[in-house]
């Protein structure tokens, strides 16, 4: 796979100098974080131009993480919607599970290059959690590792593989306990921890340089697929397709293609509950609208008087009410159209793959999967979809059981 | 009024060489009638200058006392406009002491940065302070706030060195507020020794007056801060006595105006 710097992979060249996409992003936060935000830029902006810096990188993607990985003709669900050909994105074969380890890598050496002694990190899901404790671990940092305490619940395997790899696991009982009082919480540690603490934002949200550098690291994603399908189908695709929560593996999967207009791009956010059941989905763009929070303008889901509703969603990665700002401002532009999946659609789709393909896709991923039956139709057969199969849903198992009505005794 | 307000405050007190006493509660907690009766009655014991909170779901600054106190003026229904009210009550039996509103981004954004700071106008607001909102990103709230003649307070921290400061103290009026810790509110405690070289500092930078918060707790603490500041900031106290107070039968803001009052005294007599 290719190793050449990979700072810019499209021509729009965003973010700006004051870490805006368009009216998108930017950085607020609290006064005692700006010094540590501002250093924190100056470092990335060093380190993303030093070959040196990605050589290592790679050579920890493909030694530690197993990249490349592949990407996989899904047949008998392509026969099942009788569309465009479905390629999966297997980012759920890398360690640990999903696609989060490849920002985890990327941040942990930034960390080291920046001297700092202690990782701190929010999770939704657990999977950026456990791709922080191995990571952590590997390097031997301490890590803590903030996680609702609903989510603490419904992700318990995450839970235990992250006590196992010697991070410290802390649940947040705040709000709903999900991943947005997660994030308060990481930061409120930040802001004490200012002198030795490193914050590994999990997805490409946030305050700057977060989500310009955490896309950065993701694209590996992009990149790999556009060499892959012009390996096997001599092509680019006509979409791809990735479930959206904070927008990491998407914009991953995505920003490699921006440039490519006959490229059709396709987010999916999570709809819960359904759209119209107010506070009761995680869909930012297609149900809310723009404002600030956690360090970043975005598209949000907010009441009348701009407090920040909790949303829904049975997945945990997906269940936040707010989205990466290059998203807000690709669904501004309207170069990426985003789309929608509720909770008993994502739950279908996860059990449709699992049968249909033998593999047990995470909830998160399933939601992108649930919408790629229409997309292959839409572009209709001798077409090529690539869906990014994030990660695995080995995690989701207790969750999808007692919604569907199954128990596992003895488990 | 407005600015002129916060500058009449602080000449006084410069008069009288007391430091400013400043107390800090939540709009909204656990009721705006509540707000009203201690807004009403720390302006009786003594505060100087009051900041009056509007709650946020998501104060990634405030540590848990403060956390509880917005959730349970949201729980209560709390809406900017009915803060924006609770002002104006206030002014109508206080037309001296300065009233500083302050929290976070989203719902100042919510309404728009020129019906923000026409409202803080109307209602007797004369400054604001919005914790995440740095120099980096308020030349468009500055503008509005400066239209309507209210001053936006800067918070300076530890973590903020000699070029930070030179941004930060730009387009700011009426005082600087120098966070003594890095951290969240109402957790640590702040060493009144370590903060007199960075008062100096940051007075030097600003030519305005500093009033120093975070981390005071007891009227020694407040006392020893009045003297190398213009001023003592107290939050998480009061707010805690204000929590302790809810589940009894006596009216809410005794404990808290009982604390205000001992803290004010103390920041007054320090000097003497
Ligand atoms: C497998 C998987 N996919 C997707 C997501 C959503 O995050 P993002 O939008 O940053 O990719 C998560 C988050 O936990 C995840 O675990």
């Amino acid at each position: 796979m290719s190793t050449e710097t990979p700072v810019q992979t499209n021509r729009y060249n965003l973010p700006d100098a004051k870490g805006r996409f368009g009216d998108f992003g930017g950085l607020y936060v609290p006064e005692t974080l700006m010094p540590l935000v501002l250093e924190l830029g100056e470092a990335w902006e060093v380190a993303k131009n030093d070959e040196a810096f990605w050589a290592e990188y790679h050579s920890l993607l493909k030694h530690f993480v197993g990249r490349p990985s592949p990407l996989y003709f899904a047949e008998r669900l392509t026969d099942y919607y009788g569309g465009a050909k479905i390629y999966f994105k297997r980012e759920e074969l890398n360690h640990t599970g999903a696609h989060k380890i490849n920002n985890c890598i990327g941040q942990i050496l930034l960390a080291k290059r920046m001297g700092r002694t202690r990782i701190i990190a929010e999770t939704g899901a657990g999977q950026h959690g456990v791709a922080s404790a191995t990571v952590c671990a590997k390097f031997d940092l301490p890590c803590t590792v903030y996680m609702g305490a609903l989510d603490v619940e419904r992700q318990k395997p995450n839970v235990f593989r992250m006590n196992l790899l010697g991070t410290t696991v802390v649940p947040v009982t705040n709000g709903n306990g999900t991943l947005k009082d997660a994030m308060n919480e990481a930061l409120r540690d930040w802001v004490t921890n200012v002198h030795d603490t490193y914050y590994m934002i999990g997805t490409a949200a946030g305050m700057h340089p977060y989500p310009e550098m955490v896309r950065d690291f993701q694209t590996v994603i992009g990149k790999e697929t556009k060499q892959q399908i012009l390996e096997l189908e001599g092509r680019l695709p006509d979409a791809v397709i990735a479930a959206v929560g904070g927008g990491s593996n998407a914009i991953g999967l995505f920003h490699p293609f921006i440039d490519d207009e006959s490229v059709r791009i396709v987010g999916v956010e999570a709809a819960g509950h359904g759209l119209d059941v107010y506070n009761g989905h995680a869909a930012s763009l297609n149900g809310g609208r723009p404002g600030v929070l956690h360090g970043n303008r975005t598209y949000l889901l907010q009441d009348d008087d701009g407090q920040i509703l909790e949303g829904h969603s049975i997945s945990a990665g997906l269940d936040y009410p707010g989205i990466g700002p290059e998203h807000a401002h690709l669904f501004a532009t309207g170069r990426a159209k985003y789309v929608y999946t509720t909770d008993k659609e994502a739950l279908d789709a996860f059990q449709l793959t699992s049968k249909l393909e033998g593999i047990i896709p995470a909830l998160e991923s399933s939601h992108a999967i649930a919408r790629v039956g229409e997309l292959a139709q839409d572009v209709g057969k001798g077409g090529i979809v690539v869906l990014n199969l994030s990660g695995r849903g080995d995690k989701d198992i207790f969750t999808v059981a007692s919604a569907i009505g199954q128990t596992m005794s003895g488990m | 009024m407005t600015v002129a307000r916060i500058d009449a405050r602080f000449a006084k007190l410069k008069a009288e060489n007391k430091a400013a006493f400043v107390s800090y509660i939540m709009a909204g907690d656990p009721d705006l009638e509540t707000s009203f009766n201690v807004l009403k009655g720390l302006s009786e014991t003594g505060s100087d200058i009051i900041e009056l909170g509007f709650p946020f779901s998501d104060p990634m600054a405030e540590g848990p006392i403060i956390q509880l106190a917005a959730e349970r003026s949201l729980k209560a229904g709390t809406k900017i406009a009915q803060v924006f009210a609770l002002a104006s009550r206030f002014r109508e039996i206080d037309a001296d002491t300065p009233l500083i509103l302050m929290g976070y981004m989203n719902p100042v954004e919510n309404m728009g940065y020129p019906a923000f700071a026409k409202a803080c106008a109307d209602h007797g607001i004369d400054g604001v302070i919005v914790v995440d909102c740095p120099p980096e990103e308020a030349d468009g709230l500055t503008d509005a706030l400066d239209a309507a003649d209210v001053a936006l307070i800067r918070l300076i921290t530890p973590t903020s060195d000699e070029k930070r400061l030179k941004t930060l103290v730009k387009r700011t009026k009426g005082f600087v507020y120098y966070v003594s810790v890095a951290g969240v509110t109402g957790v640590k405690e702040a060493d009144a020794q370590s903060i007199a070289g960075a008062v100096k500092r940051v007075q030097d930078a600003a030519q305005l007056p500093v009033v120093v918060g975070f981390g005071i707790k007891t009227p020694e603490r407040a006392a020893e801060v009045a003297r190398i500041a213009d001023g003592a900031v107290v939050g998480s106290v009061l707010v805690d006595a204000l929590a302790k107070s809810l589940p009894g039968n006596s009216p809410i803001e005794t404990k808290v105006l009982e604390t205000a009052g001992i803290l004010a005294q103390a920041v007054h007599n320090a000097r003497n």
